[in-house]
This record gives structure tokens, sequence and C-alpha cells, in this order.
């Protein structure tokens, strides 16, 4: 067994021939276990690579491999039976008229016995905390309610990669945090590669790796301490550091020195403590 | 919802015929719509309206309530009647309305139409009324089976109606937000003539349109990404099953069918 679970050895891709390269030799790897999270500007290509991921669209050039497969048209099944993803929008990605419904979608398509699903289903809703909403409808759901059902049904098949796809840009401040609270619970729980797209830096906080897009390139690869670190690099391509790296490079600029760079108000806060008793 | 008409609308609870397997229920309407055509004395009349009422009674919803949901109807049932009085010249003339004589002929035959207008509208709207349509799609799914002998596309079908019901709750909260967005801007689609009004709703047809086209393909990838590949191997998490309760039913439209035939001259 390999180390690597995606591998993206040299994409390129185009939605069509006379458009301009999306992807332009792009080349990365995603390690088992490991929570990725993929940011950069809008059109940056973020969504195209999570796509070429499961099979959703083909590269050009280039080849894709996960977990050993190469990602072809004949392998796109034995593909998304190992990653799966939660789109941006709550309402449409939601198809079954239940929440039990919709959950037992993934399962339906891949002929599981009926027993084994009620189990599942009920298994995932509970990771969720979305036991309680078993016959609810979408439309009596919120939208991040909304979005732990499809987690749950992403869960349900039991997948070595889920990919978000700004799956909480949707939602409100509330909804956002919900959500987040989810998948670090989900994550723990399951031995599970985490694949975050997002805009929100403070979704990244938590995550092993960043890989930063730029016009259909990898233009960093590097972890979220070193990134908000470095505030200046990421105005550079429109993203805003938040609030704790902020103070802390503030801090820094007026020569009290944190280290090492916080990444949430608990790090900062202890941080400051040892300056203080330091002193 | 602030519609008053409850043709299609589903009142959960537990009865009797709420739980019959929604097949059972799908064709006994089928067929009493059909052997509704076959009554045609006093006798057989009151036998099939007998049926329909305890029917009615049995689903435990509220007679008033489904009586004044069928208020459209009602207006409809009395229009038939109507026009059979005036029209239909048999029997001999019983009285006159302002100079128009009034055979006994129509009043037999106006009242027989409309009774069995009433006892078909009666009819459906208890099958929808203790039946969700999730269960109706369900039912039509595995009744139109056979089907697929022939190519028929019976899945898909299906999961057009269940992906059609699912959102059609979506689609109607997204044409409020527009209309509301429409009316602060100063569309009014309430007043004015007909030409106008229709007007008006053309810009909230367009967005709502647009809207739809977006969310279906986004639906289809989402979809897609889910493993999903056609009917073919595909399980179901939701069974229907006929019991012994259903075999019951059917006995007693058994019944009922023979005693239409009994009583019908
Ligand atoms: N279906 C499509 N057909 C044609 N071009 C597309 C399609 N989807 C995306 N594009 C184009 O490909 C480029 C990359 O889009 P992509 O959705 O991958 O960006 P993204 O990084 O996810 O952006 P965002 O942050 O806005 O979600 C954009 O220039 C976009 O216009
Ligand atoms: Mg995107």
């Amino acid at each position: 067994m390999s180390t690597s679970q995606i591998e993206f050895h040299r994409v390129s891709f185009r939605y069509s021939d006379d458009q301009p390269w999306v992807l332009d030799d792009v080349s990365f790897t995603i390690n088992k276990d490991e929570w990725v999270a993929i940011i950069g500007h809008n059109g940056s290509g973020k969504s195209t690579m999570a796509k070429l991921m499961n099979g959703l669209l083909m590269p050009d050039k280039g080849d894709i491999i996960v977990d050993g497969i190469k990602v072809t048209q004949k392998s796109i099944w034995e593909v998304r039976q190992k990653v799966g993803m939660v789109f941006q929008n709550p309402d449409n990605q939601f198809v079954g008229t239940t929440v039990r419904d919709d959950v037992a979608f993934g399962l339906e398509n891949r002929g599981i016995k009926r027993e084994q699903m009620l189990r599942r289903i009920e298994e995932s809703l509970k990771a969720v905390r979305m036991s309680d909403y078993l016959l609810h409808e979408p439309h009596r759901l919120s939208g991040g309610q909304k979005q732990r059902v499809a987690i749950a049904g992403v869960l349900a098949i039991a997948p070595d990669v889920m990919i978000l796809d700004e799956a909480t840009s949707m939602l409100d401040p509330k909804g956002r945090k919900e959500i987040l609270h989810t998948i670090n619970e989900v994550k723990q729980l399951n031995k599970l590669n985490l694949i975050t797209i997002t805009h929100d830096l403070n979704e990244i906080i938590a995550t092993d790796r960043v890989i930063v897009m730029n016009r259909g390139q990898v233009w960093l690869e590097t972890t979220p301490r070193e990134l908000f670190s470095d505030e200046q690099k990421l105005l550079e391509i429109g993203l805003d550091v938040p609030f704790v790296a902020k103070l802390a490079n503030q801090l820094k600029d007026l020569a009290i020195e944190i280290k090492p760079q916080p990444l949430n108000q608990k790090e900062l806060l202890d941080a400051l403590w040892t300056l203080y008793f330091n002193k | 919802m602030s519609s008053k008409i409850i043709i299609g609308q589903y009142v959960p609870s537990n009865s009797v015929i709420h739980r019959l397997d929604p097949r059972v229920k799908l064709v006994t309407v089928f067929l009493f719509v059909i052997f509704v055509f076959f009554a045609n004395n006093t006798l057989s009349y009151g036998w099939l309206s007998v049926f329909a009422i305890t029917s009615a009674l049995l689903t435990k919803i509220n007679l008033k309530y489904i009586i004044r949901g069928l208020t459209p109807i009602w207006f409809l049932v009395i229009f038939t009647f109507l026009l059979h009085l005036f029209v239909t010249h048999e029997g001999q003339i019983l009285f006159q309305i302002f100079g128009l004589p009034i055979y006994s002929g129509a009043l037999i035959q106006g009242g027989a139409i409309s009774l069995r207008f009433f006892l078909l509208i009666l009819m459906t709207s208890l099958m929808t009324l203790t039946t969700t349509p999730i269960e109706i799609t369900d039912a039509i799914e595995l009744l139109l089976h056979p089907l697929k002998k022939i190519k028929f596309p019976v899945h898909e079908l299906a999961l057009m109606m269940s992906i059609s019901l699912r959102f059609i709750p979506t689609l109607m909260q997204e044409t409020e937000k527009i209309s509301k967005a429409q009316a602060s801007r100063g569309v009014d689609f309430k007043t004015g003539p007909l030409k106008e009004r229709i007007q008006a709703v053309v810009p909230l047809l367009i967005p709502l349109f647009v809207g739809a086209f977006k969310r279906a393909e986004e639906l289809a990838m989402a979809m897609e990404a889910r493993g999903y590949q056609g009917g073919e191997g595909r399980t179901k998490l939701r069974e229907l099953s006929i019991r012994r309760l259903d075999w019951s039913a059917m006995l007693v439209f058994l019944v009922v069918i023979i005693g239409l035939f009994l009583f019908r001259q």
C-alpha cells in the first residue's frame, strides 16, 4: 500500500477547445489521513480540481491517481466509491424527499441491501447529529442542517476521501459553525482524508496542509501556520487572514514577538501569557 | 400554504385507510372510477355511496374538513345538476321556474349524474388525503414494473416524479422570494388590467426558469457524484408489502362490486 491517496501528475484541463486552460500543468500529492485545504481566488480552478478527483470531469493532459487507480471512464465508479463530495448549494444536492431517503440515495445506487442500508443511515445521521430529523422534508431544514445531511450521505458510503467544495459558503455564521464542528467531529471519528475547498481562512486553521491555487496553477504548498505569518503574500492573491493571525502579526510589527504563529485564540492567549511571565 | 383546496394534500394519521398499501388504494380507486358508471338505480347508487362514505369515515379525517376541501368541486356538482335540470326533457312536467318547465326525468338524471361526479371526486381525494405523494410514486413504479419488458422507462419516470415532489416546495419558496423582490421594486401582480398583470409575471418567470435550470444541472452533478448510474442494479430503501389488512380490503371491495351488479337493473 502506498501512502498517497490522491496524485495529480502534470494535469491540464479546459472546458472546451476554444477556451483558456482552467488548470495548467498541476501536480501535487495528498497523503492518506491528511487533511488538506485548497484555497485561491474565484475562478482559480478549485472546483474543477475537485470534480477531476472523482471523475465528474476528465483531464485533457496528465494523470490523476486515486488510491492507486488511474481515473478513467472505466474506473469512475470505483473512484466514486472512494471519493465523496459535498457541494456548495445545500438545496441542489438534496435528492430525497426526506432526510432518510436522501442519505439512502448513495446506498441505493450501490445496490446495498435494505437492512444494511437502515443501519448505515442510522450511524451516519448520528455522526452528524441529525438522527432526530429522520423523516423531515428538506424544506423544513435549515441550510446548515441540509449540509449536515449531505455530509451524512457521503459518510454512509464509507469513502476514503471527502471533498467539501465551499460547503459552508452559503450558510449564515451559525450554520457555518455547525458544519465546522461536524467536520471536526467526523474527522476524529473516522479514518478519512478531508479536502476542504474554501474562501474562508478560518476553515483552514485545523488542516495539516494548504494548497494555494492561483490562475490554474499551484502557487504555494504550505502549512496554515506558515501561511498566516505571511499576511502580505495572502493579500497579493486577495485573501484575508483571520483575526487572531492578524493581531499576532500586528504585535510582531510592534516588536512583540509571538511564537509560534498562533492558529486560534487559545494559542494566542497562551503565547501572550508566556510572554508576560518571561518579561 | 394558505390554499383551502385539499385535493392532493396529505393529512397524516394512523387510520386503517392510511395504513393500506398505496398500490391497493390506487387500484381500488381506479376500479371504483370505472364501476361508478355501472350504477343505474337508487339501490346501486346507494350501495356505492355507503361504501364511499364508510371509507371516508374510516380515514378518521374530520368529515367537515373533507367536505369543505371539496368546495370548488361543489360548484361543478351543482352546475352539472342545474344543466341537466333545464336541458333534459323526459318524464312529466313537475313545475315551472321562471317559465321554464322542469321534468321529473331531469330531476332524476341531474341527481344521478351529480352524485356520480361527487363519488368520483370523493374517492380520489380520499386517496390523496391518506397517501403521501412519494407512496403514490412508489406504487406507480411497482404497478408499472411489468412495462419494463417493453422498454418503458419505469424507474426514470418514478425518479422524475419523486424529484419533482422534492423540488415543488423549494420552487414555491423561490417564487415567493422573487415575487417579493419584484414587488419591492414596484411590480404589481395583483391589480390592474389582465394584460399588465401578465406582463408583470414575465420578470417573475424568467429568473425562476433560469434558477430551475441551474438547479437541475447541479442536481445532476450531485447525483452522479453519489454514484447514480440508472435503475440497473439499484436497491430501494422504501419497500411496499401487501399484508393481511390489504387482503381484507381487497375482499371487501370485491363484495362491493358483486353487490353493485346484483343491485343494478
Ligand atoms: N461548466 C463550465 N463551463 C465552462 N467554463 C467553466 C465551467 N465551470 C467553470 N468554468 C470556468 O473555469 C474557471 C475555473 O472555475 P472553477 O469553478 O474551477 O473555479 P473556483 O476556483 O472553484 O472558483 P470559485 O471560488 O468561484 O468557486 C473559471 O474561469 C470558470 O469560468
Ligand atoms: Mg468553486
